[in-house]
């Protein structure tokens, strides 16, 4: 719980999001190998650090991989290799006390304990561990028994594994389904009856279907909501911004002003990459700004207009160039550049606020298959971010140039990224962070990467 | 409506101002959630919950700007039988009588397409018992004629002291039962359950896989979700998955009056003024008398709504979303400055104060959309008190006591008052509690001529008034 101060400007005004919980939480997956737990745990995880909510996941599989150097067989995972059971009850042991240090000693929210759990043996340890400790506990099973979903699996995430780089395609899967047999006969799914005072959320099915028990509090149920709305279809996401616009060739921020003609002509370069790509039922989604409808209408397709996908707004500093903004605010400058992600412009927002803002975006971004995001440098940078797992250190300096489209495509556990310039010049509008951030700095240090314009 | 009829009339970029025609939506703050309507239809036995649902999830998404209205086919059946008797009508062999049960759902079903195709509804809540399978057929057969996606919602419970409670809030105080002694009516209720119980069959997790539905057991311990198909289905589910029935109570406020409040200016981010202080420390004296367990207390980002929160004595959370109404280029202007410098804006703004939009700043309409948060937020709280600003207060009021877009800019919200919401039966008790210390008039009537071409007496008529 926070008590206000007053306005002050920096982290005391941490937007509600971030204290959704008083304890920590530990989610808990649960299912046979190649059922989706590691890529569920990489996303969620990825989602709720985005949102604010300090999180981490701990893969019990990589505690094994460094215990036990070489993988040799499936013959590890036999349920009568009391050597590989100690060794893997070790394992977890191990990853528990570094989750007990990160939601104990290091600030974590949530700490998502990512192994198979298999055995209600093993999940009562784990909940044992949990009171002792004052931790919440939600499950995350996924069941499915679609051998597509489950051969897919293996090729996108197994073969790769470093497990298997001294097999071939063929051993692998061999080995790898013998592996999931070990765990198939002690299998206890989480049960109506059995576990009815457990809080959890099962998946069937790679989301056809949920079982959705005890949700405890705010946390619990954004991360129904999340899971609720993830799926697996192979799409892609296209985000990249307005055409140049006027205001950016005169080095000006935010304001909503129309394309220049070098921002029109990227409009029509926009149009034809899309009509080559030739992407099935492609989505489009600008801003309420003139610039991106603008941009959308030269692509003579439908769109949908988000006023979530607004450029930041710079309050008392828009349509100002940044030497204005170190002529009339030297002091916000240099708190700017401090702290780029927190910052609040005066009746402005911070990129902070548009993490919160955006997030309804991202929900549907996540419903949705195949989509090109025209928008802005700031909100690209924050959507960048949440594909590309980067920090909020790292968020307000992505790199976004005008004129060109990033697509991005989920793979195995990530974002493959492809950038590709559709060749029609722009000014640049990033300005990285300058050397000197102190208050007490001279206009030139603070203009110092200040990139050209009229 | 899809994208391309509104891609069509955007011929040149939208003005600020929120100067759009009435027949179109673009400047929702939210892409459109569907395509084809939705029938959303309830399962369950009597005293389920289902139409404290159908009537709950229709004032969420009507609140949002989802088109969406109840048909009940309890009313029908009433608007046919005139008088209603006994148990004995609904018992499984009473031919007669299922012949006008039948016809009052199909007559429900015409009104729902009625409701679709002319009033231009999106969602149309079916609330009724629906527990055969047979009936559940004519309706997905309807739906699909008539291209309606179709989710079905289900209420589950065994519980009897829920189920108790239930026939206590809503079936003595029922038309049915009007004139029956207490005892006559739970007796005669608990039979017509039994009426059903012989042909009710649940939705099947089997035999139904291929159907969009939820399963809420037990008042919401459990939910089973099957097939959710898009986007409005995906936050239907996570409203039913965030609500609950436990009493609580919800308190809303607006911050004690501030500076600007008493020279007649809007918006900005003064302090309180001295009878804002007092109003602070009365709100404390009065939260304390209240004696209310476990309260939460939330302000928005604003000076004046915290520095209210602050006298309660209390530990407070802020929320950006609870900030007031940005005014965009009349922030701090009076109504007189506002005519004066923006005399087409400000007559705009009376033709539709919902939509409008101040130019570089927001509207009614996007304000509910950035309190949704919240709003999901209360709905999962218990006892929580809300310190907030005029429209925002408005905004929240609306949702709760179901007011459309056209009274919510109007709702009268005055400073130093508390409103105390209570849900009982199917809606929501006010009380309002004026804490006795005095402050300005906030509130401007919407004037008699809101055209364009009036003069500047017209149009401040009704301006409240100050320093």
């Amino acid at each position: 719980m926070m008590r206000g101060a007053g306005r002050s400007k920096n982290t005391q005004n941490l937007d509600r999001t971030v204290c959704m919980t008083n304890c920590p939480t530990l989610i808990v997956t649960v299912g046979l190998p190649a059922r989706g737990k590691t890529y569920i745990s990489k996303k969620l995880t990825r989602y709720l650090n985005w949102i604010g909510v300090p999180t981490k996941e701990f893969n019990v599989g990589q505690y094994r991989r460094e215990f036990v150097k070489i993988y040799k067989s499936f013959e590890f995972f036999r349920p009568d290799n009391e050597e590989g059971l100690k060794i893997r009850k070790q394992c977890a042991s191990a990853a528990l006390n570094d989750v007990r240090q990160y939601l104990t000693d290091e600030g974590g929210q949530v700490a998502v304990f990512d192994a198979t759990n298999t055995t209600r043996e093993r999940r009562d340890t784990i909940i044992r561990f949990a009171e002792q400790n004052g931790f919440k506990v939600f499950f995350v099973e996924s069941v499915c028994e679609d051998p597509d979903v489950i051969a897919e699996n293996i090729v996108q995430v197994k073969l790769g594994s470093p497990d298997y780089t001294h097999c071939n395609t063929e051993e692998a899967v061999e080995d790898f389904m013998k592996r999931i047999k070990c765990y198939e006969n002690s299998y206890q799914t989480l049960d109506e009856v059995l576990d009815r005072e457990l809080s959890y959320i099962k998946i069937i099915d790679v989301g056809r279907r949920y079982l959705v028990n005890r949700v405890q509090d705010h946390i619990q149920s954004r991360i129904v909501y999340y899971l609720m709305n993830i799926h697996i279809t192979p799409r892609s996401i296209y985000l990249c911004r307005h055409g140049e616009s006027d205001l950016n060739v005169k080095g000006r921020i935010g304001g909503d002003s129309g394309l220049s003609e070098r921002g029109k002509e990227f409009a029509k370069r926009l149009g034809q990459f899309i009509q080559e790509q030739d992407i099935s039922d492609l989505k489009v989604w600008t801003s309420q700004m003139k610039r991106t409808i603008q941009t959308a209408e030269a692509l003579s397709v439908p769109y949908e207009q988000w006023k979530a996908l607004n450029e930041i707004d710079a309050g008392v500093c828009e349509e100002m160039m940044y030497e204005e903004i170190q002529e009339h605010y030297p002091l916000e400058f240099a708190l700017r550049d401090q702290d780029k992600y927190r910052y609040r412009y005066p009746k402005g927002e911070s990129y902070e606020d548009l993490v919160q803002r955006l997030e309804p975006v991202i929900m549907e971004l996540e419903r949705q298959e195949n989509v090109l995001v025209i928008c802005h440098q700031a909100v690209m940078r924050c959507l960048l971010a949440y594909f590309l797992d980067k920090s909020a250190e790292e968020l307000p300096y992505l790199k976004c140039p005008l004129h060109t489209v990033l697509k991005l495509t989920p793979v195995a556990y990530g974002c493959k990224v492809e950038s590709i310039c559709l060749n029609v010049e722009a000014v640049n509008t990033h300005r990285d962070r300058p050397e000197n951030v102190d208050v007490s700095r001279m206009a030139e240090e603070a203009l110092l990467t200040v990139p050209a314009h009229q | 409506m899809n994208g391309a009829s509104i891609t069509q009339a955007m011929a040149e970029p939208p003005v600020c101002g929120g100067r759009m025609p009435r027949f179109q939506r673009p400047h929702a703050s939210v892409p459109q959630f569907t395509n084809s309507p939705t029938m959303i239809v309830m399962v369950g036995l009597p005293a389920r919950g289902k139409t404290y649902i159908s009537k709950k999830l229709t004032r969420y998404l009507n609140w949002i700007g989802v088109p969406t209205k109840v048909f009940n086919v309890g009313q029908y059946r009433r608007e046919a039988v005139k008088s209603y008797k006994s148990f004995e009508f609904f018992r499984p062999d009473n031919e007669e009588a299922m012949k006008i049960r039948k016809a009052c759902a199909v007559a429900a079903l015409k009104d729902v397409c009625e409701y679709f195709t002319r009033e231009h509804g999106q969602v149309a809540v079916f609330d009724a018992t629906n527990t055969t399978r047979e009936r559940r057929e004519v309706i997905l057969s309807f739906a699909k004629e008539n291209g309606y996606k179709v989710f079905f919602v289900e209420s589950l419970c065994d519980d009897p002291e829920i189920i108790a409670e239930n026939i206590k809030q809503v079936k003595l105080s029922s038309p049915d039962y009007i004139g029956c002694d207490k005892e006559e009516a739970v007796a005669d209720f608990l039979k017509r359950i039994e009426c059903y119980k012989i042909t009710y069959v649940p939705l099947d997790d089997d035999k139904d896989r291929n159907l969009s539905y939820i399963k809420i057991f037990n008042v919401g311990s459990r939910y089973l979700v099957n097939r959710v198909q898009d986007h409005i289905q995906s936050r239907i589910v996570y409203y039913l998955m965030n609500i609950h029935v436990t009493p609580r109570t919800i308190y809303l406020c607006r911050h004690g009056e501030s500076e600007l409040n008493l020279l007649g200016r809007i918006g900005g981010d003064s302090g309180l003024s001295p009878r804002g202080i007092k109003f602070a420390a009365a709100l404390g004296t009065y939260i304390r008398s209240q004696c209310i367990p476990d309260l939460k207390i939330w302000t928005s980002h604003m000076r004046r709504t915290i520095q209210t929160a602050e006298a309660v004595g209390v530990p407070y959370e802020q929320w950006k979303a609870l900030n007031e109404i940005d005014a965009g280029v009349c922030e701090e202007m009076t109504y007189e400055e506002i005519q004066d410098h923006y005399p087409e804006e400000f007559a705009l703004r009376d033709q539709d104060k919902y939509r409008y939009r101040y130019p570089k700043g927001e509207s009614y309409e996007d304000l509910v959309h950035r309190l949704e948060p919240v709003i999901m937020e209360l709905e999962r709280q218990e006892n929580v008190l809300v310190i907030c600003h005029q429209a925002v207060m408005r905004c929240l009021l609306a949702y709760f006591l179901d007011k459309s877009a056209e009274e919510l800019p109007y709702l009268k919200c005055p400073l130093h008052t508390v409103l105390k919401l209570t849900p009982v039966a199917y809606g929501c008790k006010v009380e309002s509690i004026f804490l006795n210390i005095e402050a300005v008039n906030t509130h401007r009537d919407k004037p008699m001529n809101v055209d364009v071409s009036r003069d500047p007496e017209e149009a401040l008529l009704t301006v409240p008034e100050h320093i």
